[in-house]
């Protein structure tokens, strides 16, 4: 057997050099992978194991009761219901509109990229600066008062820039060509968005909005300054216990208070907040991808 | 043959984008139905004169068009019914891009935009599109399919058949033939022969046999200059006036 012909096909220092290499490279990433799931899967597990002896279908139903150290916490649930809805009905159209406009119809020129700017930055404005601007311009300037619509409203400018970004880019993922063969028969920039653009880009529009729902359930600090209280006294299963103009409670900001707040608590009611405030985010994700994926499915092409 | 109408006239067609000048003043006038032809190798501004045409540069960014084109003695550049002038001219992109709607949609889609709602008259409309771009017998049974479902040479045809919906009077047609197969080209050219008959047709071509087959007459754009705009006796003769434009016929080029 010749050594030349046999070198072409097995392995030379250098091509298992190019193996191991790959190996490192696959298990690396691999391992940083199933790194997250693992931290997720820990997070819930930590919490549900300490929540353990509070968690009852009683805890959510039930109002607090003897200073929050028993009971449930139904207000908070609510409030935090009520919170996310609001305020998602005020940011979502706002958001998807002035993101069809940027997207569909804006020239490139100074005012829309400032506009743009403006959105971006928008964005990256923490959370207790987006507290005092609510609490500023809602609860004083508009005298709105210390509300649920207040705290709604700040929820709101605070997660309309996110909205428009995500938005923008469910939009832009649909071919221009299609755009362009809309408008060469004559169709209006309108009449194209509403046969093509809308249709074909709406499960990642819709699938942007609702992950908002988890950012706006989760902060604390806007609606802490704004309209969330410590307690407020609610009947037990109540669906409307708030009016717009009233306080609410809120599920992260009771969480805060039963934690540092007030003394003597038993731990596992801080716990169970916590793993119902995660059971709402998680479940509120688990149907937009439910949402994306009937959606994906009746899209075409 | 009678008099030519001119349908068509370019005159000092300049196009830029931003500071990049791509069409250099080009003149030419394009006579009711008959096939003419452009051709010319990438770059040479073939597409942005179809784009200034039916004003769709409107669409593109920093794009600057001037001189003037008139349709049918109506100034293109000036004129405020933009989506008027579009019906007017079909046009067909190089790529076919069916619309995510189904097959009846997409036909129907440019009569809707224009305020035709009766469902016969779309029913008929649709089929006579559709059998004018030699796809009825195809598709009869599945109007409601998706368009983006078909084959790539049927959804060019689909294509065709929705510039022919809105009933144009010109048809420009961007390197139709670059995505599908011999045969299916054959039997689109055949129906363009067919419609010659009914509008002026413009095709844009990098195949210079295939506007040596179906053009009267051919213009050769290089780099934005007009090179020569001639019949396709003298375009195609040993002895065209230009020397480029035997030398690109012929593949001679550079």
């Amino acid at each position: 057997m010749s050594s030349t012909a046999v070198a072409r096909f097995t392995g030379t220092p250098f091509v298992r050099k190019k193996e191991r290499l790959q190996a490192v490279a696959r298990w690396s990433f691999f391992s940083m992978a199933i790194l997250m799931v693992i931290l997720l899967l820990a997070i819930i597990g930590y919490l549900v194991y300490h929540a353990a002896p509070s968690l009852s279908w009683e805890f959510l139903v039930d109002v607090p009761r003897r200073g929050m150290r028993e009971g449930g916490i139904w207000p908070a649930l609510v409030g935090t219901i009520y919170l996310v809805f609001i305020s998602l009905a005020i940011a979502a159209p706002i958001g998807v509109l002035a993101a069809i406009y940027l997207n569909e119809y804006a020239k490139d020129n100074w005012l829309n990229r400032l506009i743009n700017l403006a959105v971006i930055n928008l964005a990256g404005v923490p959370s207790i600066v987006h507290a005092l601007f609510g609490l500023g311009a809602f609860v004083y300037a508009a005298k709105l008062g210390y509300s649920v619509l207040s705290a709604s409203l700040t929820l709101a400018i605070m997660t309309l820039p996110v909205i428009i970004a995500s938005t923008r880019e469910a939009l832009s993922s649909v071919p221009m060509p299609f755009r362009e063969a809309c408008w060469n028969v004559g169709a209006t920039r309108w009449q194209t968005i509403k046969a093509v653009v809308l249709p074909n880009s709406i499960s990642g529009i819709l699938t942007g909005v609702i992950l908002q729902v988890s950012r706006a359930a989760g902060e604390t600090a806007p609606i802490m300054f704004t309209g969330a209280v410590f307690y407020k006294a609610v009947k037990r299963g109540d669906f409307f216990p708030y009016q717009l103009t009233d306080q609410c409670m809120a599920l992260s900001m009771h969480l805060y208070t039963v934690t540092t707040q007030v003394p003597d608590v038993k731990e596992s009611i801080s716990y169970a907040t916590a793993v119902v405030l995660l059971g709402v985010v998680l479940m509120v994700n688990a149907g937009a991808i439910t949402l994306r994926i009937w959606m994906r499915n009746r899209k075409k092409w | 043959m009678t008099t030519q109408q001119t349908t068509i006239s370019v005159s000092d067609l300049r196009v830029s984008y931003g500071s990049k000048e791509v069409i250099h003043g080009i003149s030419f006038d394009i006579f009711r139905n008959e096939i003419f032809s452009v051709i010319g190798p990438a770059q040479s501004g073939k597409t942005s004169l179809l784009r200034c045409l039916n004003r769709t540069i409107d669409f593109s960014p920093h794009a600057r068009m001037s001189g003037t084109i008139t349709v049918d003695g109506q100034n293109v550049g000036t004129m405020r019914n933009v989506f008027d002038l579009r019906r007017k001219i079909g046009m067909v992109a190089p790529l076919p891009v069916g619309l995510p709607l189904s097959i009846y949609d997409n036909v129907a889609f440019a009569p809707r935009c224009a305020g035709l709602t009766h469902k016969s008259d779309l029913d008929a409309l649709v089929e006579k599109c559709l059998t004018q771009a030699a796809l009825w017998e195809e598709v009869k049974d599945r109007l409601n399919s998706l368009g983006t479902a078909l084959s790539g040479g049927q959804q060019q045809r689909l294509t065709i058949a929705r510039a022919l919906s809105h009933q144009p009077d010109i048809l420009c047609l961007d390197e139709f033939s670059i995505a599908i197969d011999p045969v299916t080209t054959m039997r689109i050219e055949d129906v363009l022969q067919e419609l010659k008959n009914e509008m002026t047709i413009i095709l844009v071509t990098n195949l210079t046999q295939q506007a040596r087959r179906l053009a009267s007459r051919t213009m050769f754009l290089y780099n934005g200059d007009l090179v020569e705009v001639d019949t396709n006796e003298v375009i195609f003769s040993n002895t065209p006036a230009k020397r480029e434009t035997y030398d690109y016929i012929n593949g001679l080029f550079g």
